[in-house]
């Protein structure tokens, strides 16, 4: 959907809880009374498809599938800049990662870079208990594009050069640093 | 300083990596002003921005192990964070469970795993909080032996250092650096993009987005000598994407980016060993040579 198409409420499917189930407070989230300034506030809404006050509204008319599929979520750089400013004081950006979170594990992200980008971040953290970056690096080029991987090969070189980046071996097989705690963590989420 | 002050320092990821010149100028700094430091034994990533999407509860417990490891091994001492995104994750944990009980019990049910308890005790310090509000001007002042006359130098604060928490500072408009910089003999220069965003993981994510938030701080910050940090992400998106933000900008930019403690480091005359200036991109050299 484009930003300026016009939603026949009547025709689509609409789940008016939708915002109940947004974390931390998606009751909150009905108080929006679509002043705009979550919209004038960011420094990535003129990239984004549906402007975050639109976004918005639509989540309050329940339109989830529409906004889990838009790409706006995923311009988000968790900035905080329209969850101080909010004059109704709802916690947006948190509940953009809780949007993030939902389009992931629907698979219905918009932005193939980003779902490779959590998914490689969260898996090498997993492994080794910290990030390692250079092998985050070439695992998130191998998982999304790997011909985009030229467009930083200059800047890692620079990085390189400089003792910034350091080669890495991946640790293949064997357990993980944090296999438990993410199972554990696995388990609790289910039982909730 | 009468008594000695001590922090558990968490380094976070990038400053034990591509950061390491903020971590050691950070403890130059921080031992030449008398306090204590030690490192928190056995601490893992806090999930940055990617655990808290790949799971609501994860982005709580991997922040939650480390301040259990710090109430473990000392409940007095602040835990002090360098990085604004491992600061404002263990900010958001600590609310979160105060808030809420039932959270830290099921947080507690993970941390079981690694015979970890979480209190919800430990408190976290943002080290331009540390270094804004915990040493007396005069004492820091007292250190400097080569002021920073002649330079001239842009803050920057980023987003996460003062949003969404901001107990030390405005949210919007910050200054906890201009006092500390003059203190150093430095001139401030001002600008109204201070706690604008870096680009954060845009810049992997969506390139040219994240480069043109990049270019809008760079151009606000000239024309500086020099850019001070207090966060590895704003610095490497500052340090790294300047030839990119050129040919965005069609002009060329090219202003060296140092972190806050580098530059305390050069006026107290730390070892450079400690500071590491040749670790970044944008060469330091001409800030450095602009010193009287």
């Amino acid at each position: 959907m484009s930003t300026l198409d016009v939603v026949n409420l009547t025709a689509v499917k609409r789940d008016p809880a939708f915002v109940d189930r947004l974390s931390p407070d998606g009751r909150l989230l009905r108080r929006c009374i679509q002043c705009g300034t979550c919209t004038a506030s960011c420094p990535a809404s003129p990239a984004m498809d549906l402007s975050p006050r639109q976004m918005w509204r639509m989540v309050q008319l329940g339109l989830e599938e529409e906004v889990l599929r838009s790409k706006t979520m995923w311009l988000c750089s968790l900035c905080y800049q329209c969850q101080v400013r909010c004059p109704r004081g709802i916690p947006l950006t948190d509940t953009i990662t809780r949007l993030k979170e939902m389009a992931l594990k629907r698979q219905l992200a918009a932005s193939r870079e980003s779902a490779g980008f959590y998914r490689t971040f969260t898996d090498v953290v997993r492994r080794y208990g910290r990030m390692r970056e250079m092998e985050f690096m070439v695992r998130y080029f191998l998982a999304t594009n790997l011909l985009n991987g030229l467009n930083y090969a200059k800047m890692g070189l620079a990085l390189f050069s400089r003792g910034k980046a350091r080669p890495e071996f991946p640790k293949l097989g064997g357990e993980g640093r944090l296999d438990k705690l993410f199972e554990r963590v696995a388990e609790l989420e289910k039982a909730q | 300083m009468s008594e000695t002050i001590k922090y558990l320092f968490y380094p976070g990821c990038s400053a034990d990596a591509s950061a390491l010149e903020y971590k050691t100028s950070t403890l130059a700094v921080l031992e030449a002003l008398g306090a204590e430091v030690e490192e928190l034994n056995d601490w893992t990533c806090c999930g940055a921005s990617a655990a808290p999407v790949a799971s609501e509860l994860l982005g709580l417990v991997l922040p939650a192990r480390n301040l259990a490891l710090a109430e473990q091994s000392d409940d007095q001492s602040d835990v002090l964070a360098v990085c604004s995104a491992c600061y404002t994750n263990f900010r958001r944990t600590s609310e979160a469970v105060a808030a809420d009980p039932a959270l830290l019990e099921t947080v507690n049910q993970a941390l079981e795993v690694e015979g970890l308890t979480y209190h919800g005790a430990a408190r976290t310090r943002h080290v331009m909080d540390v270094l804004a509000n915990d040493f007396d001007l005069e004492d820091i002042e007292e250190r400097v032996v080569r002021p920073l006359t002649g330079l001239t130098v842009a803050p920057y604060y980023g987003c996460q250092t003062v949003r969404p928490f901001s107990p030390f500072d405005d949210d919007e408009r910050p200054t906890s650096m201009i006092a500390l910089l003059e203190t150093l003999g430095a001139t401030v220069h001002h600008h109204n993009r201070t706690a604008s965003c870096c680009g954060t993981s845009l810049q992997m994510t969506k390139l040219k987005v994240g480069v043109s938030m990049t270019a809008s701080v760079l151009e606000a910050c000239q024309p500086a000598d020099c850019v001070a940090t207090v966060c590895p992400m704003c610095h490497m998106n500052l340090d790294s994407y300047q030839d990119r933000v050129s040919q965005m900008l069609g002009r060329t930019v090219r202003i060296p980016i140092l972190f806050l403690p580098q530059l305390m480091g050069l006026a107290f005359g730390l070892p450079e060993s400690e500071m590491m200036f040749e670790r970044h991109v944008v060469s330091v050299q001409p800030a450095l040579d602009n010193l009287t």
